[in-house]
Order: structure tokens, then sequence, then C-alpha cells
């Protein structure tokens, strides 16, 4: 498309197309682009849309660093290492609330990774031929299904069923490695509004990232390299550590960073199912954590002054890490989308 | 050399394996490979190795362990299904024909895994939310005039409902043109800035809705002293819309054949007489999916309405002027409430707000079921119609190129 320059008018002489003879000089005639006032409108209205995209994301940092300055200015870099928030008593920070975001989204991950890189494989690997475009679409379903939905459904069942499993991985395993241990082992609601339960729901809603993107990778694995294995004697399983997995690596790691970046910025769920602490939580299955997000819904309400500027400063560190996460998968599974990672 | 024929009788010739079968050859025919499907035997290991891990785990939850729960007695039951099904396999496949059939029962059971949860959640929102949804009243007040103990025969949902609807409205006012805009740029312009402009959307995709609302309270409510209201919320919803109405209709717009734009620009078009000739009408139906995947994305966005909307129970119509309910806050709020009709209203509201999305989810689906520039043999025929019709009407004029709808010349 790019390369047509379109011409306004009659487009050169009219006769016979010009014959080529060798030796004959002809007079080259310039072809000249000369956008109509329309095309010059037009051309300018869609760049300053895109332009305006841009500037939105900017104002997103410029507005949230302004309002965030007063925290910084007040604490400096303790506003990072400090774990309690007691903006009335001039101290506060984000250390624990940093440290159960990535404890949360990290025990996401542990959920929706296997069964995300399973489920990926099923679609495009396993299941029949008919079944495939319905299992794509339940999972762009999913994927649209509101947080709420998936908050309500970890507080009222999911929370209910992996209280017994928290509490048997505790009791047994407990002995052996020290994180699994909780204060009160023999009742059940030292089990509740855990970091462990909170992060299996986010990895509920974490999962068809994870699966849509690894599934995508997964069916670009070329079919005569497939084909090739399937003939020289390899079973579904050889042919696909031979081949889809190399082929797809970098749409694994792009889909795992991908889901890391969703799991992070997850507030209603973790919201509804733990209970706030400022501690940093080194038993994930005991009651009680806390991530930026969720603090900023549950604080913004009853926040003012350098307490508020404290909340956005908090909103600022999430923006910059996510970005962060997303430039790096976005890197991961555009060399993998580009067939650059692919070479045999 | 003498070409050969076949008639010569000292030249080999070639057999057909198959004729020497019909003529008596003592070796069976092999059976035939099977490529997809199972075996039977294949059918029989795997119900054997599900019957008897079944009664396995029976056996050792209900005799042997001093264990209860369901969650635990299923996952002690898949583990020796996995035991025994290796075991059966065993018997007639060699190694890598046993990780073969382990890997394949596992993959299988997280495809399983994942629609159970999707199903799960679903059939859960749906039980719990029917007591609610059968009183008429629910769609037709508000709970702003009842107690939150009142009985599930007063108040409703009005006020979410139309809350949402606004705020859904505003911006997709200003997502949808800005968004469709900046996805022509990007496929019908292009240039060094739109790569840019590229990655900067799909970061944007993936800004968590907290820091989307957080930045419209700093602006609007911080800054520029605005009050809460429905437009803050819609200024918010905006940032989660964009990027998925330009992505989705990015990748719609690319999908229109080069053939139609290099056909319009050799007549002699502009740039913008072919993109709003050709390249769009060919692309509508894909856009119409763009919008509405946008619409099924916010429409359940609870975070950043959550700081900027404000809360109330009443019904606000005005979107500029004090707080406005929707359906995502209405839930947030009914939930944390420790009452029954409460969270039974929130679940009610649950379901309504999970048919929306699966209602808009689905529209768009069928709407962009097809590639742009096809169409259907009914449309097909209508525009057949049309085209005779016009040529009755007009005969000079058909491919003048004036007719706006000239969907008539797709290939």
């Amino acid at each position: 498309m790019s390369t047509l320059t379109p011409t306004q008018g009659p487009a050169g002489p009219a006769g016979p197309p010009p014959v080529l003879v060798a030796g004959a000089e002809r007079a080259r005639r310039s072809i000249v682009a000369k956008p109509t006032p329309a095309d010059v409108g037009f051309v300018a209205a869609v760049r300053g849309a895109a332009i305006s995209t841009l500037v939105v994301m900017v104002l997103i940092a410029f507005f949230l660093a302004l309002g965030a300055w007063p925290a910084f200015e007040s604490q400096g870099w303790r506003f990072l290492t400090t774990q309690e928030w007691l903006p009335e008593a001039g101290t506060f920070g984000i250390a624990s609330l940093l440290w159960g975001t990535v404890l949360i989204a990290l025990i996401a991950l542990a959920v929706a990774v296997p069964i995300g890189f399973g489920a990926a494989l099923f679609i495009s690997e396993y299941a029949p031929p008919w079944l495939r475009r319905p299992m794509v679409t339940l999972v762009d379903l999913m994927a649209a299904v509101p947080a709420i939905i998936y908050a309500l459904w970890g507080f009222f069942f999911l929370q209910g069923q992996l209280l017994q499993v928290a509490q048997w991985i505790s009791v047994h395993l407990g002995p052996f490695l020290p994180f699994l241990r909780v204060t009160t082992p023999d009742s059940l609601s030292g089990y509740t509004s855990s970091a462990f339960i909170a992060g299996v729901a986010t990895g509920a809603v974490v999962l068809p990232t994870v699966t849509s993107i690894m599934r995508e990778v997964f069916a670009q694995a070329p079919q005569g390299e497939r084909e090739g294995a399937i003939a020289l004697g390899a079973t579904r399983w050889g042919m696909i550590r031979a081949v889809v997995l190399p082929f797809g690596r970098s749409g694994i790691v792009g889909g795992v960073i991908l889901g890391l970046g969703r799991a992070l910025g997850e507030t209603i769920i973790v919201y509804t199912i733990i209970a706030p602490t400022f501690t940093l939580t080194t038993r994930p299955l005991e009651s009680g954590s806390n991530t930026i997000a969720a603090h900023i819904a549950a604080k913004y309400s009853e926040s003012n002054g350098v307490g508020l500027a404290g909340l956005l400063g908090a909103g600022l560190v999430l923006f910059v890490f996510t970005l962060f996460i997303n430039t790096l998968a976005g890197v991961v599974v555009r060399r993998s989308r580009s067939g650059a990672a692919t070479e045999i | 050399m003498p070409p050969v024929t076949s008639a010569d009788p000292d030249v080999p010739r070639t057999h057909l394996p198959l004729r020497e079968r019909e003529s008596g050859d003592p070796r069976p025919p092999r059976p035939r490979v099977r490529t997809r499907g199972l075996t039977p035997e294949a059918l029989v290991h795997h119900l054997a190795a599900l019957l008897g891990a079944l009664a396995l785990a029976w056996l050792l939850f209900e005799q042997v362990l001093p264990v209860r729960g369901t969650i635990g007695f299923w996952l002690v039951w898949y583990l020796l299904f996995l035991t025994l099904l290796a075991a059966v396999s065993s018997t007639t496949l060699d190694r890598q024909g046993v990780i073969d059939r382990l890997t394949a029962a596992l993959v299988t059971t997280c495809g399983l895994v994942l629609v159970t949860v999707l199903a799960g959640i679903v059939v859960f929102t749906f039980l719990r939310g029917r007591s609610a949804l059968g009183h008429l009243n629910f769609y037709t007040q508000t709970t702003a005039l009842i107690g939150p103990d009142a009985p599930l025969d007063q108040g409703g949902i009005l006020a979410a409902m139309a809350g949402t609807a606004e705020q859904v409205g505003i911006s997709m006012l200003i997502s949808v043109p800005l968004g469709l805009a900046t996805a022509v740029y990007l496929s019908e312009v292009g240039g060094r800035l739109a790569d840019a402009v590229r990655r900067v959307v799909e970061t944007m995709s993936s800004v968590p809705t907290i820091v989307a609302g957080l930045f419209v309270y700093s602006m609007m409510i911080i800054q520029f002293g605005f009050d809460r209201s429905g437009f803050a919320a819609a200024l918010a919803l905006c940032v989660s819309m964009i990027p998925v109405v330009t992505t989705t209709a990015e990748v719609v717009l690319r999908l229109v054949p080069n053939g139609l734009r290099e056909a319009s620009l050799a007549l002699g078009t502009s740039r913008w007489q072919t993109v709003s000739r050709v390249v769009l009408p060919t692309a509508l139906p894909g856009l119409v999916t763009a919008v509405l995947l946008g619409v099924a994305r916010v429409i359940g966005e609870t975070a950043p309405v959550l700081l900027v909307a404000g809360n109330t129970s009443e019904m606000n119509l005005d979107p500029l002027e004090g707080p406005q309910l929707s359906l995502p806050l209405f839930i947030f709020t009914q939930v944390r409430l420790p009452l029954d009709q409460a969270i039974e209203r929130a679940f009610g509201a649950g379901v309504v707000l999970l048919t929306l999305v699966v209602l808009f989810f689905s529209l768009a689906r069928i709407v962009g079921g097809r590639a742009p520039g096809r169409v259907s043999r009914r449309q097909q025929r209508r525009l057949a119609a049309r085209f005779d019709q016009r040529s009755e009407e007009r005969p000079d004029q058909i491919d003048a190129g004036d007719q706006p709808d000239h969907e008539g010349d797709l290939p």
C-alpha cells in the first residue's frame, strides 16, 4: 500500500502502451504525487489520533508523578523500603506491598503456567479438528469474563475448596519446608484470606492470557517439520518435543511474562480475598497479605494529603513495573512472531 | 540407444505388490495404521486405569488414610490413574509409547481443567444469582430507598444498569473514533511513527486498570478539581478500551486485500477516497467486531470505576454531576455487606453483567466471523439484486463510482 503513490487527474497521455525498443531514446516522464487537500486533511487527522494515544500514555505517567511528588519528597528512598503505611505518623512505604504483589503474582503463575501450557498444547496438537475453534473461542471468552465475576467465584467457592488443601499442605509439608507452616495449623480459619488463595484465584484470571499466547505460537510451528518428525517414527510427544516446543520457545517465555504483567496489576480479586497486613509475608498459606493494587483500592477513600500522594506513588511504581514487564514480553513475543527465533 | 519398449523380453518389468497378493500371497495384509482417535486397546487401557484408580482411591480414603476432603480425593485418584495408565500401557508399548500416553493424558487434563474452570464460574454465578433474578423489581427499582437487609422483592439494579449504559456509551464516543483513526493510521499510512504507536498501544493494553483509575483521579479530581462523576469513570474506561479497539481494528484492516486498494488507486482516486469508499466498507464487519470487543472488555471493569465514579445507591442520569453507580460497582459494594440478601443481589447483578459480556462477545464473533471482503451467499444475492436494480434505473452511471455503498464490486 505505502509503495503506491496515487496521482491526481488523468494518469499520463492516452494511447497505446509504450513499446520498449533497445537503444530508443525516450524522455523519462516524472511522476509526481501531489496529495489533494482532502488527503492532507485525512493523513493529518489519523496521525493526530495516533499521536493522541501516545499522549495519553505520557499523561498517565505525568499526572501520577505530579500527584505522587509530595510523597516522594517526604519519604525519599525510604518509600521503597518502609513496610508500614502510617501517613499520619509520617512514615509509609511500599516494601511489604511490593513483596506481596510479587508473591501473589508468582503463586498465580505457578497455577496458570502449567495448566495454560497444557491447555495450549491440547488445543493446538491434541484436540480433534472440530473442537479447536470452539476451544479457542472459549479461551477468548474466559479472557472477557470480568474480574469481579472471578472475585465472586474465588471468594465464595474457591476459598472453601482450597482451605482443606492449604491445611493439608501445611500439616504434611510444613515440617520440612518452614515457609509452608502457619501459626495456627489446627483451625481452618487460620488459612482464610491468604496469599495462596488470592494467588490461585488470580491464576484463574491469568490462565486465558497465558493459554492464548502459547497456543498462537505453537500453532505456527511449521507443518513440514511436524510431518517429518512423525515420518521418522516419532510419537506425538516426540514430535512436540522435537518441533513444536523449540519453535515455540519464545512464545512460552512471552506468555509467562505477559501473564506476570496481568497478575501484577490484578486488583479486585486480591482485594476481595485477602486480609490486608503490612509485614513481609513469609508464609503464603497464612491469613493476610497485601498488594499495591489492592492497597490502593482499599485506602483511596480514606486518604488525603501525603497519604493520597503515597497511593499515587504506589500506583506509579506499579505502572513502571508492569510497563517494564510488558515491554520485555513484547520484545520476546514479537521476535517469535516475526519468525526470527525459528531458524533451522 | 534404442528405445526400450514393454514388449522387450530382456527388460525386467516392475511389479505392483497388489498383484502378488491377489495371486495368493500367504502373508496377511498389514492392518491399517490409525492416525487419530483411540484404538480399542488404548480405550481399554484408559478405562481400566480410570476405574482401577477410582477403586484404589476409595479404598485409601475410606479405609486406610485418616484424611477427608473432595479435592484431595480427586487429586489422589488422578495420580493413581496416571500410575496405573503407565503400568497398563507398558504391557504393550515401549518406553516412548508410555511417555506419549502419559503426556497425552496430562495435556488433555489441562484442556479439561480450563473448560471446567470457565463452566464452573458461569454455573456458580447463575446458581447463586438465581434467587434475585426471579423478582421483576430487580430490574425496575433501585436500592436507594431500602435498607441493606430488605428482602429481595424490594430494590434492584436499575440505577446500576443506567450508569453502566451511560459510562460505556461515553467511553465509546471517545474511544471508538480515536481507536479506529489510530488503526487506520497504523495500517493505511504507516511509517516509523506508526511502529512506535503500535508498540505504545500494545503496552497500553496491559496498563493495570487501577492505574488508569488513579490517573483520572489524579488529573480530574486532584488537579482540575472536579467531583467524582460518571464522566470521570468513562474517561478511565477509555484507557482500557482504546487499545482493544485499535489492535483489533488494525488486524482487520490488514486483512483487506491489497488488490482492492491498488485497483481503487489505479482508477485515480485519492488516498482518502480509497480509505473511505473501499477499505472501510470492506472491513466494516471487522470494525464492528473491534468495537463490540472493546465494549465487552470495559463493561465489567471495576477497579478504575471504583476510584472515580463515587459511591451512591441513587439513580443519577447526569454523568457530569455527582456520583454514579454501575453494575460492577454495585456488585462490589453489595458483596462487602455481611448480609445474605446483599450477596444474592450481587450475584444477580453478576449474572446480568456476565450475560451482557457473553452477548457482546457472541455478537462480535457472529459479525466478524467472516474475512473482510467475503460475502455470504445471501449477501451476494442481495447485492446482485441491488446492482440489477441500479443498472435498470441509471444504466449509464453504473461504473461512475459515485455510489457511497459500492460493496457490490467486491470479489
